[in-house]
């Protein structure tokens, strides 16, 4: 099988899987690597479910040092990017609940089914309305966006659909079913998407009620 | 037929493309004719797209240089066991 190119890893793989394989022998600077390739994908997903920066430093120092630990116990089914963003968001919501337990609901606090979706606004939206704004602007709008989702909403959204995790992976990550993490996100998703609409609709294109 | 209800409920399998053949098409069917639901499921795909996207955070030096301090001493005490 391994001949065959269909089935052969990609090169960006198998590099990984020689980068995982020399850290577990103790080669630091193949480690170093490994963090160097990540770091900012997990410091972006750490600051979207803590929302706080110090939080946010803390989760990637300690996702990263957890990772070097366990590494034996990183199996190589999975991709070593899932398997670290899987700690990372332990290690977030570890935080989060530390943060909220005095207050606010928790994030397994069962949340209705998806009977009452609404969606308030429609409106068409500009052929590349982002272009409208700087990365700058447009990265401070797509931020406050998130924000404003409640963090049930938030980390399914931040798993699914920045972090790349699968609807299976992100339910294990959160200790959620499936067709919770599936209606939490399909929330996420039209309430962002009612949030940009406020920035990105088209002139003229007036918002209406709807449902 | 689909109500605009149906379609939202199968609006992210939908975006996601897991559905079976026939209620993808059934969803297409009801968007061909629902300007509504043609926008909501537009606009929404693109909001993915726009947040998949975004660069990652750039780690500042000083955060970075500590957690690879962190590394290094935990390289070290694991070398010693």
């Amino acid at each position: 099988m391994r001949d065959n190119p269909m089935t052969a890893p990609s090169l960006a793989e198998a590099e990984e899987t020689t980068l995982v394989a020399q850290s577990r022998e103790g080669d630091g600077r193949a480690f170093g690597e490994l963090v160097r390739r990540y770091e900012g994908k997990i410091f972006r997903l750490a600051q979207h479910v803590t929302q706080n920066r110090e939080d946010a430093e803390d989760v990637l120092q300690e996702t990263f040092l957890k990772a070097y630990e366990h590494l034996d116990q990183f199996q190589g089914a999975a991709k070593f990017y899932t398997w670290i963003v899987r700690i990372a968001v332990n290690q977030a919501l570890m935080k989060l609940r530390r943060r909220r337990t005095d207050r606010t609901v928790s994030l397994d606090e069962a949340i209705d089914t998806g009977e009452d979706t609404i969606v308030r606004e429609v409106a068409a939206w500009d052929e590349n309305p982002e272009q409208k704004f700087s990365r700058v602007e447009l990265g401070r709008i797509l931020d406050t966006a998130i924000q404003g989702l409640e963090p049930s909403y938030r980390s399914v959204f931040v798993l699914r659909d920045i972090g790349d995790l699968s609807t299976e992976e992100a339910a294990n990550a959160l200790g959620l079913s499936i067709p919770a993490v599936k209606s939490r996100l399909l929330r996420a998703r039209l309430q962002l998407r009612e949030k940009l609409t406020r920035h990105f609709k088209r002139k003229g294109d007036d918002a209406f009620a709807y449902m | 037929m689909l109500t605009c209800k149906d379609f939202l409920h199968e609006l992210s399998d939908y975006l996601d493309e897991s559905l079976d053949t026939d209620i993808r098409a059934k969803l297409e069917s009801h968007i061909s004719e629902c300007p509504n639901c043609w926008v909501i499921a537009d606009t929404t795909r693109r909001t993915i797209q726009i947040y998949k996207g975004m660069d990652p955070y750039p780690v500042p030096p000083d955060v970075e240089s500590r957690l690879m301090q962190a590394l290094e001493r935990k390289m070290a005490a694991k070398q010693k066991e």
